[in-house]
């Protein structure tokens, strides 16, 4: 694997750029390791970042600890009560014969009472894994919501070599750990979609000089080109389904939404406007369509029925609105809007039409919903380097996620 | 209370984790990549030998067709053919008055020689989102491609693709790069 030069190694910086008032304290104390082989991950360091991450906690340091105990027993409850404590996690990792058991507590530390406790068998390169499962478990308990942590994301980075770019798609761990490039490529690549059974992505690629889009499975790296027409080839969209892809082809002259029926392969056309129509996103029940068009003179969201139907105009606030992305329940739109100057992520509830601007810009892009629909992935650019950011819906949490070394756009979160 | 705070650190290798994974866990690896020079060179992840999508083989594109380079007039910066970028305004495809000249001698010259093709790649400045502006660089493209075809060019001589935001032209993240990004190049086949 010559492929990559040194420059190809991502440093990540994740850092919680705006977090909650009501931050809950917990402590996360290292978890006891035993066994001859050794432990390769600091699960309960992972777990800490996670739960810090998410901007819900205030994290204990591990030096400002009052002890380190291991089990419910060793425990000083009034210890961490003095120091404010309102939550914390103990627990083991145990190696036998290579296999790891990984067992783990979250008392409430003012009742001293266990809120849950779980035991679980982890191989060595599973085990990032089990630290996210229960960063997850434990976010749920405290917050009600699931967690996003032991999920995926894929982005789309470039580096540049002399005046060579090289664009690669890659796929990696919610933290940004595991990054792998499932395509790369010296033309631009663009628009990833996952589908809705997370096997898939759909991607438009520019490796032929002309747009196509292709469809590649994970697992084994194989891929299809499903569309590669004269003009445009882009936005692909699944629908909830998986059978079809909704995309922006500009064979007939101006650029429509079509529906591309991927066993058939037979294609419907949906819009038929003179102006840009691009950018469809399937509604989560599959009824509908919504799109970027400039019909109106400057880019809205329409919505269309994805049977075909009366097109309706869905913004009016603000001179652009552009490429939506429903939330899993279906209830809200993230989008991005300006009003003049920058351009921000803004979410519109689909029951009152209202707009709620989340983020402050100037170049912010590609809004993808996390899975629990809470936080919304997004793309940054601010003084020439591009990164990926998150902002919960409510626009109170903001973390970044920082690429040292490339530019990192485009971001999908896996369903 | 706001707090500013930076959580943790930490670096990732995707080389590394890649040339880790064994031949078995097809999940997520790399393929390898063509020779560099190669145009069109792209490569897949696990990419079925043969499936006509490792593009290297593409060679026929534009700009590798050294033989019957341009004449000197192209590179004369007294003539409009020398000018070969028509620039935009923003969020608009409509051709400014003063490129309206440089599109008639372009037209003027491939009417005068029909076996030449041009490949009119239109782009767009970063902001706002990529898809649309895919479909704004290709208005403009289309806009200088209407010019050309009513000024003496073929429809045959003329192909167009869109690149959007994804090739700019300046790097910069200000107007003045902004400017030099909305733009068509008119780029001829051999040059």
């Amino acid at each position: 694997m010559s492929l990559y030069s040194a420059n190809s190694s991502a440093e990540l910086n994740i850092e919680i750029t705006e977090g909650i008032e009501s931050a809950l304290p917990v402590s996360v104390v290292p978890f006891a390791m035993q066994g001859a082989a050794g432990v390769p991950v600091d699960v309960s360091f992972v777990v800490n970042s996670d739960l810090g991450r998410s901007g819900y906690f205030k994290m204990l340091d591990r030096q400002n600890m009052p002890g380190k105990p291991s089990t419910a027993e060793a425990i000083n409850f009034k210890d961490w009560q003095a120091i404010n404590q309102n939550y914390m996690v103990i627990g083991q990792v145990t190696e036998s014969g290579g296999q790891y058991n990984v067992q783990f507590q979250l008392f409430d530390v003012y009742k001293g009472t266990q809120l849950l406790g779980y035991r679980m068998n982890s191989s060595a390169e599973d085990l990032r894994r089990t630290a996210h499962h229960i960063s997850d478990l434990i976010f749920e308990k405290l917050t009600g919501k699931k967690g996003v942590f032991s999920g995926r994301i894929s982005y789309i980075t470039t580096s540049k070599q002399g005046k060579q770019s090289t664009h690669r798609l890659q796929v990696a761990d919610a933290d940004g750990f595991n990054a792998q490039t499932i395509a790369s490529s010296i033309e631009p690549l663009m628009s990833p979609a996952w589908s809705p059974d997370g096997r898939k992505l759909a991607y438009v690629s520019f490796e032929k000089k002309n747009a196509a889009i292709y469809i590649q499975t994970l697992a084994t790296g194989e891929r299809q080109r499903v569309a590669e027409f004269r003009g445009i080839n882009g936005a692909p969209s699944w629908s909830p389904d998986g059978s079809k892809l909704a995309v922006t082809l500009s064979k007939d002259g101006s650029p429509d939404i079509y529906v591309l029926n991927l066993a058939t392969r037979s294609l419907v056309k949906l819009t038929k406007s003179f102006a840009i129509d691009t950018e469809p996103t399937w509604s989560p029940d599959g009824g509908s369509i919504v799109f970027t068009s400039d019909r109106g003179g400057k880019p809205q969201l329409y919505i269309v029925p994805s049977q075909g139907g009366e097109e309706k105009r869905l913004t009016f606030t603000g001179s652009y609105n552009a490429r939506a992305s429903f939330s899993p329940d279906g209830k809200n739109i993230a989008m991005v809007h300006s009003s003049g100057g920058d351009y921000r992520i803004a979410i519109m509830d689909m029951a009152t039409r209202s707009i709620n601007v989340l983020t402050s810009g100037p170049s912010d892009e590609s809004p993808s919903f996390a899975p629990n629909g809470s936080l919304i992935l997004y793309a940054s650019k601010k003084g020439g380097t591009g990164y990926l950011s998150a902002v919960s819906i409510d626009g109170k949490m903001q973390q970044k996620l920082v690429f040292d070394s490339s530019e990192v756009r485009e971001p999908a979160w896996a369903p | 209370m706001k707090f500013n705070k930076t959580i943790v650190v930490l670096a990732i290798s995707a080389m590394m984790l890649t040339a880790c994974s064994d031949d078995k866990d097809e999940s997520l690896t790399d393929g390898s990549q063509n020779s560099a020079s190669g145009l069109n060179d792209a490569s897949t992840s696990g990419l079925n030998g043969g499936a006509g999508v490792n593009g290297s083989a593409l060679g026929g594109g534009y700009g590798s067709n050294g033989a019957g380079g341009l004449g000197p007039e192209f590179s004369d910066p007294n003539n409009p053919l020398s000018k070969q970028t028509i620039y935009f305004m923003l969020d608009s495809s409509q051709v400014q008055e003063d490129f309206v000249p440089v599109i008639a001698a372009h037209a003027q010259y491939l009417g005068a020689h029909p076996a030449q093709h041009v490949v009119l790649e239109g782009h767009g400045d970063e902001r706002g989102s990529r898809e649309y502006n895919i479909a704004l660089g290709e208005q403009r493209a289309k806009s200088v491609a209407n010019l050309l075809k009513s000024q003496g060019a073929s429809d045959a001589q003329l192909e167009i693709v869109s690149y959007g935001e994804e090739k700019p032209a300046a790097a910069g993240h200000d107007e003045s790069a902004f400017q030099l990004n909305r733009r068509v190049e008119v780029v001829y086949q051999g040059q």
